[in-house]
């Protein structure tokens, strides 16, 4: 049998490697993998001129098989590995396995540790989102919004090296709670620190928020309309901007954000400017979490329920657990059949959902406004591609 | 991986500064005497007090003392002097460097951190140095299918014309300026319209994508505030009645021009950020869209050079805003707080036992006078300054005044994100033009009431 071959070979070409034609007006660019205005990805963007008439992103470059490592490994040993994704947060993708394993092991966690993982976890989400907010800082060309949120994403790396013993990777989280007690005269370091830290990120505004330059790039591109955002499936930041009062800590509560007092910041736009202020609104909010979970958190117990080794699942169980992660809805579906180790955990990370949104939004756009639209998506493509 | 150092062996270090002593004399033997001997038998040799400087004079004149300041003078007033080192290239060179130190260093504090440190023990002083032998020893990379002869030669283009802009700014009284030119300020513009083409070939020429956007956004940046920038330096022009910069610097000895055109004066810096490409006009540059713009396949010395030329061009364009708008190097005359006589013949402090063997006698610096008779005509009361110092003090205020101006040039880097290419069009064809005609409305009316230019009160 003798192979066909194809007539048009530009058909068989992989996307971004298709052959332009000389007289064409569309120019293809890779943006991408290595490219300073890509993450760990490649778009694949059509333009006509200074506009863009196709975007295609293209993850799955830093692909590295998390969800099947993790079925060769037991309930506990799948911690340090499944934080990998988002290092800069790991406490929140760790939060949806840690409730799911609790659910299929059976066991009860101590009020104490509740409170510390919320005060860990809000931690977290300060230290990514200062990390998010640095790159999306110096995709816009502000090199000083690049240097301060890093600089200032030291405070609470410090309070998290005290509290967990790592700077990046904790792996805090463990089933029947956390893995060891806060130290001693943490609560006052805590304060101390989280205070002076709303204070620095109250300049933001001064420097880079209320820059009149900032605004006219970023406002009313790349607009996401409300109907859209829930159409597309978007989560966490990009959707609030949107004008969708929607937070998985208000709306299903899990362990004691039903007893603290969490606001939702909403904004009606739907902009890049929208979509890069909700984040920067959402570390006040932590920070009112984590004042809070201090004055509520009770003084002493224990912070940690005594597993058997290598824990089973009871029987055939299934469990989808979520939280609010940094860039979303974080969420964890473990199946469980009586073995140590799962059958099966798929991860469903937010930034992925965000990443649907791209293609709609810069079709029609400058080139120029490309950076300031992709990061606004609040997009991590380590997350994404698992 | 680790590298283990080789050890340190005493031979071989000897040996090597053998084997490169070796080769040095082989090549200046070989190569530089004959140069030498070349340009002394062709060149045309300076006469010093009344005698040709021949290759024999020279080499006696070398060990004599009281034949240095003659020879140091000639030198000094010679046209290499001029082109290679003071109001030329050297200087610029030295200023650009500077530059990039206290664009680094003051970027730094501005973001809290600390910038360049370990190099050199002073706060990283040395840092450019060891950026530029970087650049030297890497490998020149040239993209496959690119054109390679304009590839090759834009980087040398632009530090040439950077360096042809530097000749023609005029830094001290006294014709301290490479080329004075009645046309002066048209041959800056000429200067000025050459930056797009090395751009635009330089971005063709390495036939990639990014190179070629940024090549076509830079070239529309450039030819669009091109003409604000000449359109904004139109009004003092007017007023003035001459295109030659030194007689512009001149007509500034009682105010400097700011005070009355403050609308061109911010035209033009606006419109020379642009034209430098500075935040927040750097798109040519856009890294987070177009990687590096049209320096994207410029590799190791080539980038060195395009770097270069860039941080002349920014000065030569910040002395331009300082001769024409902030009055150059006017400014109150002062001298080095020192005696006369120690500029002029020396002193000399007889010991006070009397002894002469312990007289003290210094051996003076007229080297910045070209006439020491100027001294004794400023104490009659016929001079009010001697050359030398107008020399000193206006180079100092000349300096003062662009460094200061650098200083607002490089402050925005740390404050403005970029601005978008559709919104940079916007500033330069609407805004900027129409500033800079209404300036030139404000010369008019100043010239034809009789306040200011030829014959007016001021």
């Amino acid at each position: 049998m003798t192979e066909q071959i194809p007539t048009d070979h530009t058909e068989q070409l992989p996307p971004g490697l298709q052959l332009e034609k000389v007289d064409d007006r569309i120019m293809t660019l890779n943006v991408g993998p290595q490219h300073p205005g890509s993450g760990h990805m490649r778009i694949i963007v059509k333009i006509d001129g200074d506009y863009i008439v196709d975007a295609d992103p293209d993850p799955g470059y830093v692909h590295r098989g998390e969800e099947k490592m993790a079925e060769v490994r037991n309930y506990l040993l799948n911690i340090p590995h499944l934080e990998r994704p988002v290092i800069h947060d790991s406490c929140n993708i760790l939060y949806p396995y840690v409730l799911g394993v609790e659910d299929i092991v059976g066991i009860e966690v101590p009020e104490r540790a509740k409170y510390v993982r919320v005060i860990a976890a809000e931690l977290n989400r300060c230290v990514y989102i200062q990390y998010w907010l640095a790159i999306y800082g110096i995709f816009l060309g502000h090199s000083t919004m690049f240097m301060w949120p890093a600089g200032d994403r030291e405070l609470m790396i410090d309070l998290l090296e005290k509290m967990t013993g790592a700077r990046v990777t904790h792996s805090y989280f463990i089933p029947g709670g956390v893995r060891n007690d806060i130290p001693a005269n943490f609560e006052d370091v805590c304060l101390r620190q989280v205070n002076y830290f709303e204070k620095r990120i109250k300049e933001y505004a001064d420097i880079f928020y209320d820059n009149p330059i900032l605004k006219a790039r970023t406002e009313d591109t790349g607009v996401l309309s409300s109907q859209d955002a829930i159409r597309l499936g978007t989560t966490g930041s990009v959707l609030r901007a949107s004008g969708i009062d929607y937070d998985v800590r208000v709306k299903e509560p899990y362990d004691v954000y039903e007893e603290l007092d969490v606001h939702t910041n909403v904004l009606k736009d739907g902009d890049s400017y929208a979509r890069s202020k909700i984040p920067w609104l959402d570390m006040f909010e932590s920070c009112n979490i984590i004042r809070q979970a201090l004055e509520k958190m009770p003084k002493s117990g224990s912070v940690r329920t005594k597993l058997r080794p290598n824990p089973k699942g009871v029987g055939n169980n299934e469990v989808y657990k979520r939280v609010e992660s940094g860039r979303g809805a974080a969420g964890m579906h473990i199946i469980s059949n009586g073995k140590p180790e799962p059958y099966r955990v798929k991860i469903s990370p937010g930034s992925f959902r965000n990443l649907i949104a791209l293609p709609y939004l810069l079709k029609g756009e400058k080139l120029g406004n490309m950076p300031a639209v992709y990061w606004s998506l609040n997009y991590w493509p380590v997350e994404a591609d698992r | 991986m680790s590298v283990i150092a080789p050890k340190f062996r005493l031979a071989y270090f000897l040996k090597a500064i053998i084997d490169n002593v070796f080769w040095i004399i082989i090549l200046v033997a070989l190569i530089g005497i004959p140069a030498i001997q070349i340009g002394l038998f062709y060149g045309d040799l300076p006469v010093i007090e009344g005698e040709l400087l021949t290759a024999f004079l020279a080499f006696t004149w070398l060990f004599n003392p009281a034949m240095a300041l003659p020879l140091v003078k000639s030198l000094i007033y010679s046209d290499l002097f001029r082109i290679a080192a003071f109001p030329g290239f050297g200087f610029a060179a030295l200023i650009a460097a500077g530059t990039i130190f206290v664009e680094r260093k003051m970027l730094a504090k501005l973001q809290l951190r600390v910038g360049p440190f370990y190099c050199g023990k002073i706060e990283g002083i040395l840092q450019l140095a060891g950026d530029g032998l970087k650049l030297i020893s890497k490998e020149i990379i040239i993209p496959a299918k690119a054109d390679k002869p304009i590839f090759w030669v834009a980087p040398v283009l632009f530090v040439a014309t950077a360096a042809a802009f530097v000749s023609l700014i005029p830094v001290a009284p006294g014709g301290w300026v490479v080329a004075d030119l009645d046309v002066g300020l048209l041959a800056v513009f000429a200067v000025i319209g050459f930056f797009p083409i090395i751009t635009v070939l330089s971005a063709w020429s390495a036939n990639s994508k990014y190179p070629f956007i940024g090549g076509i956004r830079a070239l529309h940046q450039m030819v669009s505030f091109e003409i604000p920038l000449i359109l904004s330096l139109l009004g003092v022009v007017i007023l003035t009645g001459t295109l030659n910069l030194s007689e512009i610097v001149e007509s500034q000895s009682n105010f400097p021009w700011i005070i009355f055109m403050p609308i061109g004066a911010i035209v033009f810096f606006t419109a020379m950020l642009a034209e430098l490409e500075r935040i927040p006009f750097d798109l040519p540059e856009a890294e987070s869209e177009i990687v590096a713009g049209w320096l994207t396949e410029f590799s190791g010395m080539m980038y060195g050079l395009v770097q270069l030329g860039s941080y002349v061009k920014l000065y030569a364009f910040a002395a331009l805003f300082v001769v024409i708008f902030l009055g150059g190097w006017t400014g109150p005359v002062f001298w080095p707080p020192l005696d006369e006589q120690v500029i002029t013949t020396g002193l000399e402090i007889p010991s006070y036992t009397g002894d002469p063997f312990l007289t003290i006698s210094t051996p003076g610096l007229p080297l910045f006078d070209a006439d020491p008779n100027e001294w004794i005509l400023q104490k009659q009361g016929e001079l009010q300054y001697t050359t030398g110092q107008l020399l000193i003090s206006g180079v100092i205020w000349f300096v003062l005044k662009t460094v200061a101006v650098i200083f607002f040039i490089l402050l925005p880097r740390g404050v403005f994100p970029r601005i978008r290419i559709d919104m940079l069009l916007h500033i330069g064809w609407y805004k900027l033009i129409g500033l800079s005609f209404v300036n030139i409305f404000i010369a008019l009316g100043l010239l034809y009431t009789g306040i200011l230019g030829p014959g007016g009160i001021l």
